[in-house]
């Protein structure tokens, strides 16, 4: 789950990582004395989980704190789109922080490198702008030094790392210890991603963490008990935040063709299929093995909360999951749901010749192989 | 022949009494595997289905000489479970659990690469089956036959689709690896397409992919020296960079994982790459043809 800046910034905070003093307000009472307490030069900045904040209009810097409270009453309940977020998301709280000085932008993140199994630390002196712009323009631009799993990070590999990313002599020790605090908070809290862009160099030559962007394993939530409550909030979407309340594998994309499958290689592989045969996936949606009719009827109610949806493609191959208990749930979602666009169906292996029999005669539009599913609900939502 | 698994042998399941655990249990020993243990803290001295139950791996071991081992231990003990195993000296071991934490299989793949007396397979994988002889995982046993191709897949239900096929053209298979869909698994692609090009009884290989990591790209770099034909299937064309496809694997981040990626450097290396699951057979009996 991705953090709120707010939740991050705390959390390093925690940690001992320098973020520049500021706090989280829901109201603009509260928004004005926290803007006071800076002498009215704050940044006041949306709280959603969405690219494109900034042009979007969600961020903006005041010198007075009247002026930060009323942008303050403006902005909460208000619902912000983004090129990257065309459907939007409403802002329920604002975070109301210090204006810092910025001499230098730098680059630090630490992330999991799935090839070589190790956490490595990413460091770079061109902060400020995308890392994968960097990458792309300057590759050795970025220094990345890996953390031996069993022993982790030593001095000497920081040194000789921060000296090669030509990082000025004034900030080396203190990005050091920035580093191994980051390090320390990845491992305790189950993150899986820290990212600090940009890492500011004040002129006065202090080394702030002036953005942080923190991602929380969901796998480790059972132990992270402090981020637990606060899960279905981190969701981009309003029907992926509704599916994660159900405990389902749900994506949201913008296409017309509903898909539902089990196991996540047949869904991706059903959305591949859709786009072959000429059209577009609105979802993925694993309902997950071993599944029961009522569970599938609540996969159907969840794609149809998308209004884009013209019809929807049924792919199952049973395994542990009985494809009769699927075509039970299938029925009852458009009995109950009372369903009239078109519904295609695949099923195949564990039961499959009872899951056929019950959907015969229904409105359900019965498919061989996926390839020839995903043609006959294509052709029918063209 | 075979990989990793054959009707030797003998199978100790930790977390059996446990509702999936005693479910898939029941399905392998009607399969045919060789069942010799279950392990479930605080329920040793029990039996279930003929099978003894022991509180720990290490007496279990003992017991039974297990030499595999198959794991359906809930998500938070999961990796304790995997030590434990190794611990007790089981050179085998297949995590079916799903929903690792990250770091616990940092911790787990680095301790058993670094001690090298254990091979793990998985975490959030569908098992492997030597079709005829041992089945050590969640699949269904009827769709598989015993043949010449071997194959491999970070998907289960993909495999499953892909199997069909096969066995429907009359391809049987030597050993299905599934290597989960986990970001951080134990055996990957390179390892398997290893054993595959070691073992006489394998003709071919089908390597099923998807979006995400590198491993894909790291198994072409073995099949550049492979003298057997891999076919290969990529699933997650059509997902949008960013976005976790179900697998926790299954991402395009940072410019890595595309799909064009592992197709382009598939190709490179050789292997046939199939655009719809139902062309591997096909491509797998030209492929087989040329060399005969």
């Amino acid at each position: 789950m991705k953090l709120h800046e707010y939740q991050s910034k705390d959390l390093l905070a925690k940690h001992g990582v320098t973020v520049p003093g500021g706090e989280v307000a829901d109201n603009p009472a509260d928004a004005k004395s926290i803007a006071d307490r800076f002498g009215g030069k704050v940044v006041v900045k949306a709280q959603v989980l969405m690219g494109g904040r900034g042009k979007a209009g969600g961020v903006k810097l005041f010198t007075d704190s009247q002026a930060a409270s009323d942008f303050t009453k403006d902005l909460i309940g208000k619902r912000l789109v983004s090129i990257q977020n065309p459907a939007g998301m409403v802002v329920e709280k604002v975070l109301v922080a210090e204006q810092i000085d910025i001499a230098e932008e730098y680059y630090l993140s630490v992330l999991m490198d799935r090839a070589a199994s190790k956490l490595v630390v990413m460091i770079s002196k061109e902060g400020g702008m995308e890392i994968e712009e960097v990458a792309e323009k300057n590759p050795e631009a970025i220094v990345k030094v890996h953390v031996d799993p069993a022993w982790g990070l030593c001095d000497y590999e920081l040194r000789e790392a921060v000296g090669r990313a030509n990082i000025p002599n004034v900030a080396r020790g203190q990005m050091i210890s920035m580093i191994k605090k980051l390090v320390k908070t990845y491992i305790e809290s189950d993150a899986d991603l820290i990212e600090i862009n940009p890492c500011a160099l004040t002129p006065e030559g202090k080394l702030i963490a002036a953005d942080a962007k923190v991602s929380i394993d969901d796998n480790a939530l059972f132990r992270q008990l402090a981020y637990q409550e606060t899960a279905d909030d981190s969701a981009e979407d309003e029907i992926e935040a509704e599916a994660a309340r159900r405990g389902i594998a749900y994506v949201r994309l913008d296409g017309e063709v509903g898909i539902i499958g089990n196991g996540a290689g047949l869904v991706m592989c059903s959305m591949d299929e859709v786009k072959a045969a000429g059209g577009q996936p609105a979802d993925f949606l694993d309902v997950g093995g071993g599944a029961q009719a009522e569970r599938v009827k609540s996969c159907v109610e969840l794609v149809m909360m998308d209004p884009k949806v013209k019809g929807i493609l049924i792919n199952i191959f049973g395994g542990i999951t009985r494809c009769d208990e699927v075509a039970k749930g299938i029925l009852q979602a458009i009995e109950e749901l009372k369903i009239t666009i078109p519904v295609v169906a695949r099923i195949e292996g564990t039961a499959a010749e009872a899951g056929r029999a019950i959907l015969a005669g229904s409105q359900i539009v019965p498919a061989q192989s996926m390839q020839e599913a995903a043609q006959k609900i294509v052709a029918t939502t063209r | 022949m075979s990989i990793l698994v054959n009707k030797n042998s003998k199978v100790l399941v930790a977390g059996m009494t446990g509702r999936e655990g005693s479910f898939h249990t029941g399905q392998m020993i009607e399969y045919g595997t060789n069942v010799v243990a279950g392990v479930t803290p605080g329920k040793g001295g029990q039996e279930l289905m003929g099978v003894p139950i022991f509180d720990t791996a290490e007496e279990a071991v003992a017991r039974t000489g297990a030499d595999a081992a198959l794991i359906f231990v809930p998500a938070p003990f999961a990796a304790d479970s995997v030590l434990e195993i190794e611990a007790a000296g089981v050179p085998f071991i297949c995590l079916i659990t799903e929903g690792l934490p990250i770091l616990d299989s940092l911790r787990i793949v680095n301790r058993l690469k670094a001690n090298g007396t254990s091979k793990l397979l998985g975490g959030n994988c569908a098992g492997i089956i030597t079709p005829g002889e041992c089945k050590m995982g969640i699949m269904p046993g009827h769709i598989f036959a015993p043949g010449p191709i071997g194959m491999v897949s970070r998907s289960g239900t993909l495999t499953y689709e892909i199997v069909w096929e096969l066995t429907q053209a009359g391809l049987g298979q030597t050993t299905c690896v599934g290597i989960g869909g986990d970001p951080l698994p134990g055996i990957r692609f390179r390892e398997t397409l290893e054993m595959f090009e070691a073992d006489p009884a394998t003709q071919a290989v089908v390597m099923v992919g998807e979006i995400g990591g590198s491993d894909e790209e790291e198994g072409a770099e073995f099949i550049k020296t492979m003298k057997k034909p891999v076919v290969s299937f990529i699933s997650g064309r059509t997902a949008p960079p960013g976005k976790r496809m179900g697998h926790a694997g299954a991402i395009i981040s940072g410019g890595t994982g595309t799909p064009q990626g592992k197709v382009d450097a598939l190709l490179a290396a050789g292997a046939k790459v199939a655009d719809k699951t139902s062309d591997v057979p096909g491509l797998i009996k030209e492929a087989l043809a040329v060399r005969a």
